[in-house]
């Protein structure tokens, strides 16, 4: 642990920020206000200011719940989406801003898995199809047996019988698409994969299938990944970092246990306290009062202070920085720095 | 005398070319004011059984044969006006996803004041104030505004407030809540869970609280039933059932939750799939992805035993408790 912080990371994201405009043309961005015309442009604030890093072997979780941006965050990672300002680097090299042809190297090394097997094969190609063309795309010199070589493999890998390659995706069910997305994600190799959501559209049993699958493909292809998902006890027992998202702010980054065992942030804690107990007869479940705002026309300061129970003055006028705490986990409040939340629970 | 009483259901589909049986059997009773999860994977029935005991069921689907006694009365041959009466008078059901369950183009006001005016004869202006008070009774703040609102206009736990409103409208005896909060976020979930729980409470309000999460279930709930491939496999006290299930399908269920194993160790996983209606395997159901299965449990479906607490449909009870996994789940 002592050297990974000098070392480079592999994945860095430096202050991030990604809006989406609402109203497109001149005629959208014409408001009628106190007797005058005047030209306004909403836009969503999806990604604000958004900085984070994940070093080589990390499973990088980025947990929130619906809107806080983190599904924003990976497409603008994989390249899907073009970020408004903020910079990415991947392994050394800025990414956010290659052109086509300069990113096709990279499409190679960083793969993404998608939240529903049911979209993302395409319904007409049979798995051989759709697990071949990656290989083809990314290897335009290999012949056709090391193609096939090299999906055969792939499929044995996930858990994938290879004489089932002839069928269609309609012929498989939730999970096994899902190892079918997975294998295809591998069959070029890749460092690094990006998951969407990879195990929401799942049973609990297959849940555990494809969660293990992942695990084992870290271990023994030596990946990193970026893992987008709303449910925690999947990022206690798959991430190392784990990075707690609201609306579009990055409310705490820290190693998994330390989050887990000791949450700052007054969102995380609460968080934390909603996810339903298997065995806890009495949960204390913190009420947050509201709900999320809509991320059209942010509030100044903190985002999280319209539902937080220690929100001052401060936190209504200026937005907090991450700060480093004592564990090594960075955290966004005014409060956790002023050491007001700790006073209050004593009190 | 208890409030539901279900005797062998069974429930089929008539598709084009055979006939599937997606309930097979099922018995089980609520008492008065109590609250009764029903877990599964996709598939297992759950949603059927909670439209069944509507009889909301439409083709290809039917009712074979058995009976729902609800208040003593068999709701499986009652006539469609008594059926009118029980439907979301005496019994209401709220769904997953609140967009769909509200109608969009109607005003949250019409769509309560319209239910309360069929079922009671009330004029307008005391189905409104009725509507005012269960809207402050599930903390829908200025609720005289809300109802000139509309759906859309409303955010999705809102709306699931508003669905809970309309469902108590009217006082019924019991609630039937089919994954009433896995469109929202988790700490919306918490909300609407705790208000749903303290609801039934205070009100007397039985509750069928069909989900496919462990843990709502453990914290909503005084019983449980546990269906795979369309039959009751498991039920009895839900503390019982999480903290020291004998099936191995609910052991399986519960052993595979991340939360059962140490962060970064494989879990534990059930092998294969929940089986389509028209392949359910001979015997029991869960044969092919059951570790203890035998010959008996290939070819003959168990009888449903008396095990401890608990009702359980295994051959091989006796012999998992000795099994080491099982010692895992009790600690």
């Amino acid at each position: 642990m002592t050297d990974a912080k000098t070392e480079t990371p592999l994945l860095d994201i430096r202050n991030l920020e990604k809006r989406f405009d609402l109203d497109h043309g001149l005629l959208e961005t014409l408001k009628f206000r106190k007797g005058k015309f005047v030209r306004e442009t909403r836009s969503v604030h999806a990604v604000n200011n958004i900085s984070l890093q994940a070093r080589k072997g990390e499973a990088l979780c980025v947990v929130g719940e619906s809107g806080c941006g983190k599904s924003t965050v990976a497409r603008l990672v994989a390249g899907l989406l073009t970020p408004t300002a903020g910079e990415i680097h991947y392994d050394g090299q800025r990414i956010d801003n290659l052109s086509r042809a300069g990113i096709q190297p990279l499409r190679k090394k960083i793969q993404m898995i998608f939240q529903n097997p049911y979209a993302s094969l395409n319904p007409r190609m049979t798995i051989r199809q759709a697990l071949e063309e990656p290989v083809r795309h990314h290897n335009p010199n290999a012949s056709a047996a090391e193609v096939r070589d090299k999906v055969t493999e792939v499929m044995l890998s996930v858990g994938v019988d290879p004489s089932w390659a002839k069928r269609y995706p309609h012929e498989f069910s939730g999970g096994q698409r899902q190892r079918i997305a997975i294998a295809r994600a591998l069959t070029v190799n890749p460092e690094f994969i990006i998951a969407d959501e990879p195990i929401s559209a799942l049973d609990v049993s297959i849940q555990a299938q494809v969660l293990n699958l992942m695990l084992e493909a870290k271990e023994s292809r030596g990946l990193t990944y970026l893992f987008i998902t709303h449910d925690l006890s999947v990022v206690e027992h798959f991430g190392t970092r784990v990075a707690v998202l609201y609306l579009g702010s990055v409310c705490e980054v820290a190693d998994t246990a330390t989050l887990f065992s000791n949450p700052k942030h007054p969102y995380t804690r609460a968080l934390l306290s909603a996810v339903p107990q298997l065995k806890d007869d009495r949960p204390n479940h913190i009420r947050l009062k509201g709900e999320i705002p809509t991320p059209i026309n942010l509030p100044k300061g903190c985002p999280f202070q319209s539902r937080c129970a220690f929100a001052g003055a401060r936190c209504k006028s200026e937005k907090p920085n991450a700060i480093h705490q004592p564990d090594g986990s960075m955290v966004a409040c005014h409060a956790v720095e002023e050491n007001r939340l700790d006073e209050m629970a004593a009190g | 005398m208890s409030l539901l009483s279900v005797r062998d259901l069974t429930v089929k589909f008539a598709m084009r070319d055979q006939t599937v049986t997606a309930l097979n059997g099922i018995s089980f009773d609520l008492a008065k004011g109590e609250r009764l999860g029903i877990v599964g994977e996709s598939g297992a029935g759950k949603s059927i059984t909670g439209f069944s005991l509507m009889n909301l069921l439409s083709r290809p689907g039917y009712i074979d044969s058995g009976k729902i006694e609800f208040e003593g009365e068999d709701v499986v041959k009652m006539s469609d006006k008594r059926l009118r009466d029980l439907r979301g008078n005496r019994m209401a059901m709220i769904f997953q996803d609140p967009m769909v369950t509200l109608n969009p183009v109607l005003t949250i006001g019409q769509q309560m004041i319209e239910t309360l005016m069929a079922h009671r004869k009330l004029s307008r202006e005391e189905a409104r104030q009725i509507a005012i008070v269960k809207l402050r009774e599930v903390y829908i703040p200025s609720p005289e505004e809300r109802l000139e609102q509309y759906p859309h206009e409303l955010s999705g736990g809102m709306r699931q407030r508003i669905i809970i409103a309309i469902a108590l409208l009217l006082d019924p005896q019991l609630i039937i809540a089919d994954e009433p909060t896995t469109a929202l976020d988790v700490t919306i979930q918490a909300d609407i869970m705790e208000l749903l729980l303290e609801l039934c409470q205070s009100n007397q309000v039985g509750l069928i609280l069909i989900t496919h999460d462990l843990g709502v279930v453990s914290q909503m709930t005084e019983r449980t039933l546990v269906m795979y491939a369309g039959r009751i496999i498991e039920q009895g006290r839900t503390r019982e059932i999480i903290n020291d299930p004998q099936h191995p399908y609910t052991q399986g269920l519960i052993n595979a939750l991340p939360q059962q194993t140490v962060p970064g160790q494989r879990l534990k996983q059930i092998p294969g799939n929940m089986p389509g209606l028209a392949s359910i395997p001979t015997g029991c159901a869960f044969h092919p992805r059951c570790k203890y299965a035998t010959d008996l449990c290939r070819s003959q479906i168990p009888e449903v035993v008396q095990y401890g607490d608990l009702k359980v449909a295994c051959h091989e009870v006796q012999r998992l408790q000795a099994d080491e996994d099982r010692q895992e789940v009790r600690a």
